[in-house]
């Protein structure tokens, strides 16, 4: 929760990449403290080793430095953001009153890979396929957009030598 | 030819001219004069010929024929289709039209030879006769109305012939907008008898009204009667919608002649005589004929004798003796109106047609203070208008004497006529022998007054090359060639013999089973004694005689008087000279507020307050609104997030509280 | 023993802030850092739930989320990077050529 304030109060984008990785670390403890441990190792190794260190790359890339003053959208912070916050309170509200929820054990799931890769491979094969699908094309927009155009053009020249 | 053959051919009378007008319409443009004039006067001989033909063979005991060409209407319990029928009254009609109208096609092929939109004439005169020949053969009141509104047109189209002329082009305008507004009563009549005989056919209507009771009081067949009436007296020119006709003199002289001289002027009357069985049972309504005619003849008299312009004159005769027709209609005397339709038809259309004649020989002077002593120059002109002259003022034994005396007479006479009809129709008698003989004197007699037109009329003619027919020759009056005389010699014959038909009752009795149906419920005519018949045929020829005196008087012995006599009436003699104003009370009592009303509140109010501010105003409105949306579009990321959280916000909010319920 | 209302609370939490961050920040990588916030917070539910039901889809489907938010941060990055070297700015207020 603190690592989430953060992200929103510091200016510099740096410093917010920071406080996302301090919270993705305190989420997978909960994971494990809810008996997901493949979940809290995926949630390290992907969440915040590839994707964040993907993110402070891109900062240090781009040079991003402070945020500058710039006269935003008066609508977002008029209807947006009293939206959110009446939002958040209703669903906390609703949830702590309303809803009649057990309390639940540490530890008490079976998490384990065994079980997952059951499900996975069994159940949600499908998914699974088009997600890897959905990955390769991700990889090539991100190539095609990132690179510079002469570079593709480059590219297609040496290709027809 | 037994009878019954007699009616397929019915329909082909009117189709001839037809054929005629469409062909010079499509085709004339580029063709030569003579084609044009052999394709019309063949067409129109060829009606005449067969209206000849149905003539010879007509039999009174196979009366009337009908004939049905094709099926129209079928509504329900009523139906009108496209038939023809013919009665002794429609041949009588049928001959006269397609009598006179050939002679004056004829005429017209002298007279518009120089003429460049020749082969427009031709072809609209061909129209002309189809309409015409339409109204008079038709069987029902609908196809009669065909005819009736086609002949209106044709009359538009004629007489704003010249239309570059705007006198021409308005006269045009006013003759049918007038004329429209008696169609209006007509067509009223038309709703009143489909709704309460459910048809329009002659047969059936007038069989729906023989049992029908006297009506002593206003009832529906007077309403019919009246309406009828409104619509002859625009057709008709009676007042008050007389208006039309002496503007219609802007139209070229064969065409005052043919329309609106001797046939479709008499129109009305025709309608008039057709519906004598409806008339017959309506006492009040023909009354009101009677009244309508007899004012009408006496007011365009009285306005006749200060025109200085011929052919206006000839109009405002044509209104009062066309009164006298409605007159005789009106105390019962239906044969005696169609029989001085007959005549009319012939020496008016003679008036005409020599009064063209006249002004073709002038050069195109209309005025006849610029006119006099013509009968040096023209001689056979001069021969065959003082035939008409004649019989118009009623001198025996020439055609005008008989068939006006039949009126007068019958006027006196008659259970419904009075001699209060009878006086005025003699003084009536005495102005028109009046201001016909000066119509005489002034254009024939004299020493020639034109010489001084002759300078202007160079100019008057290069700037209006197409005012009269010739082009040729200019300086002293001269005749006109025999093409156009031609006409005028039958006619002056048919002027003189025609009233010969009636003597002894022979064409009354022609047409009496036509109007057997007339005058039943009344009671008996009293055998006034023969005296009396004698006395009052002196009293309208002596009225004659006086007329030509005091015209000889005034316009021959002494031409300077009537300018003196005119000075010293002043005020009344500005009234008449000025046909009493009528016109201009009509324009402003009606026509200035509709022009008025329709700009002020019809264009101003409504097109553009209403309609125009409509269209306009919601395309504003929709500017204004997508003007307010568009800064939704301000392509800010945020404000896009915004709007997404606040819906959600929103959804999230509703469906909480749905949970709760 | 943690109720499981407060998971609830907490995930919720989170993801408010991330709409937040969403809709206050100016940088357009923060703005994604937002958003992968807002994914975690979904993850933590999910998981929540997970367990309180014994089902271990929930977990596979934080899987798939996971692999999803991978992708597109990865597509994301590239597309700021692209709009970097045209705009030469990463404020996302002034990359507002869509405006009518």
């Amino acid at each position: 929760m603190a690592g989430a304030v953060n992200l929103l109060v510091q200016s510099h984008p740096i410093n917010s990449a920071l406080s996302l990785i301090a919270v993705m670390a305190s989420l997978a403890v909960e994971y494990l403290l809810l008996g997901a441990e493949f979940l809290m190792a995926t949630q390290v190794i992907v969440y915040a080793g590839a994707i964040m260190v993907l993110f402070v790359i891109t900062i240090m890339l781009l040079n991003a430095g402070k945020e500058e003053r710039t006269r935003g959208s008066r609508v977002a912070l008029l209807f947006g953001v009293p939206g959110v916050l009446a939002g958040a309170l209703l669903i906390g509200w609703t949830i702590v009153v309303h809803s009649n929820t057990a309390a639940v054990p540490i530890g008490a799931l079976k998490g384990d890979p065994h079980g997952i890769a059951q499900l996975l491979f069994h159940d949600f094969l499908l998914p699974f396929e088009v997600t890897s699908v959905l990955i390769l094309i991700a990889i090539m927009g991100a190539v095609v957009l990132a690179s510079r155009p002469e570079a593709v053009v480059r590219g297609a020249r040496k290709d027809a030598e | 030819m037994t009878p019954q053959n007699l009616s397929p051919l019915l329909c082909t009378i009117p189709l001839l001219p037809l054929a005629g007008a469409a062909i010079n319409g499509f085709f004339g443009r580029r063709a030569s004069k003579k084609a044009i004039s052999t394709v019309a006067l063949v067409f129109c001989g060829a009606a005449f010929a067969m209206a000849l033909f149905i003539a010879a063979n007509f039999s009174s005991a196979a009366a009337p024929y009908s004939y049905e060409f094709a099926h129209w209407l079928r509504s329900g319990a009523f139906s009108v289709d496209f038939s023809f029928y013919l009665d002794q009254l429609s041949l009588v009609m049928l001959l006269v039209v397609t009598g006179v109208g050939f002679l004056i096609h004829i005429y017209s092929v002298g007279y518009m030879w120089d003429d460049d939109g020749y082969y427009r004439f031709m072809a609209y005169l061909n129209l002309f006769m189809f309409f015409m020949l339409t109204l008079v053969l038709a069987a029902n009141y609908l196809v009669m109305f065909i005819g009736w509104e086609g002949v209106g047109l044709a009359s538009y189209l004629l007489i704003g012939f010249w239309f570059t002329k705007d006198s021409a082009a308005a006269a045009g305008k006013k003759a049918f907008i007038v004329n429209r507004i008696g169609d209006f009563g007509f067509l009223i009549a038309l709703f009143l008898m489909i709704q309460h005989f459910g048809s329009l056919d002659f047969t059936r209507v007038f069989a729906a009204v023989q049992p029908m009771p006297w009506e002593a009081h206003a009832g529906v067949l007077t309403a019919i009667g009246l309406l009828l009436m409104v619509g002859a007296a625009g057709k008709s020119a009676q007042i008050p919608l007389y208006v039309w006709l002496p503007d219609a003199m802007e139209g070229p002289t064969p065409v005052s002649a043919l329309i609106h001289a001797a046939t479709m002027v008499t129109a009305g009357v025709y309608m008039v005589a057709r519906s004598s069985g409806i008339f017959d049972r309506a006492p009040m309504a023909m009354l009101v004929v009677a009244i309508i005619g007899t004012l009408t003849a006496l007011f365009a008299a009285t306005i006749g004798i200060a025109q200085t312009d011929i052919k206006k004159v000839l109009a405002y005769s044509t209104i009062s003796q066309l009164g006298y027709m409605f007159m005789a209609c009106g105390v019962g005397a239906f044969s005696a109106g169609i029989f001085h339709l007959m005549t009319h038809a012939f020496f008016k259309g003679l008036l005409f047609l020599a009064a063209g004649s006249v002004i073709h020989g002038v050069g195109g002077e209309q005025d006849m203070r610029k006119m006099g002593g013509l009968r040096l120059y023209m001689p056979w002109t001069f021969l065959t208008m003082s035939v008409a002259t004649f019989a118009i003022a009623g001198f025996p034994p020439l055609a005008g004497f008989f068939s006006k005396d039949e009126i007068l007479w019958k006027a006196y006479s008659s259970p419904s006529g009075s001699w209060v009809f009878w006086l005025i129709g003699v003084i009536t008698a005495f102005i028109t022998s009046f201001y016909m003989f000066r119509l005489w004197f002034m254009t024939f007699f004299g020493d020639y007054r034109g010489a001084a037109a002759h300078e202007t009329h160079d100019a008057k003619h290069v700037a209006n090359p197409v005012s009269h027919g010739h082009g040729d020759d200019h300086g002293l009056p001269h005749e006109s060639p025999w093409v156009m005389l031609g006409p005028l010699f039958v006619l002056a014959l048919l002027s003189v013999v025609g009233g010969w038909i009636g003597i002894g009752g022979r064409f009354e009795h022609f047409l009496a089973p036509v109007f057997e149906n007339v005058g039943l419920m009344q009671p008996p005519a009293e055998v006034a004694a023969k005296g009396t018949e004698t006395l009052l045929t002196l009293i309208s020829v002596a009225a004659a005689v006086l007329g030509l005196l005091l015209a000889w008087g005034l316009y021959f012995k002494r031409p300077l008087l009537p300018a003196k006599i005119a000075e010293g009436l002043g005020g009344l003699y500005r009234a008449v000279a000025g046909k009493y104003y009528v016109d201009e009370i009509y324009s402003a009592v009606f026509i200035e507020p509709v022009i008025e009303g329709s700009t002020t509140i019809l264009w101003h109010g409504i097109d553009q307050g209403v309609i125009d501010a409509a269209v306009n105003e919601s395309a504003h409105a929709a500017r204004e609104v997508s003007d307010a949306t568009r800064h939704m579009q301000s392509g800010n990321l945020r404000s896009y997030a915004g709007w997404v959280a606040a819906g959600g916000a929103v959804v999230i909010a509703y469906m909480v509280w749905m949970g709760i319920r | 023993m943690v109720p499981l209302s407060y998971y609830l609370v907490l995930s919720g939490i989170l993801f408010a802030c991330g709409v937040l961050g969403f809709l206050i920040k100016r940088n357009i990588i923060t703005i994604f850092m937002s958003i992968e916030l807002m994914l975690n917070g979904v993850n933590l539910s999910f998981v929540a739930f997970a367990a309180q039901w014994h089902a271990l889809s929930g977990q596979v489907f934080v899987f798939f989320v996971m692999v999803v938010a991978a992708a597109e941060a990865t597509v994301g990055l590239a597309i700021i990077i692209a709009v970097y070297r045209t705009r030469e700015t990463l404020n996302v207020d002034r990359v507002n050529l869509l405006k009518l």
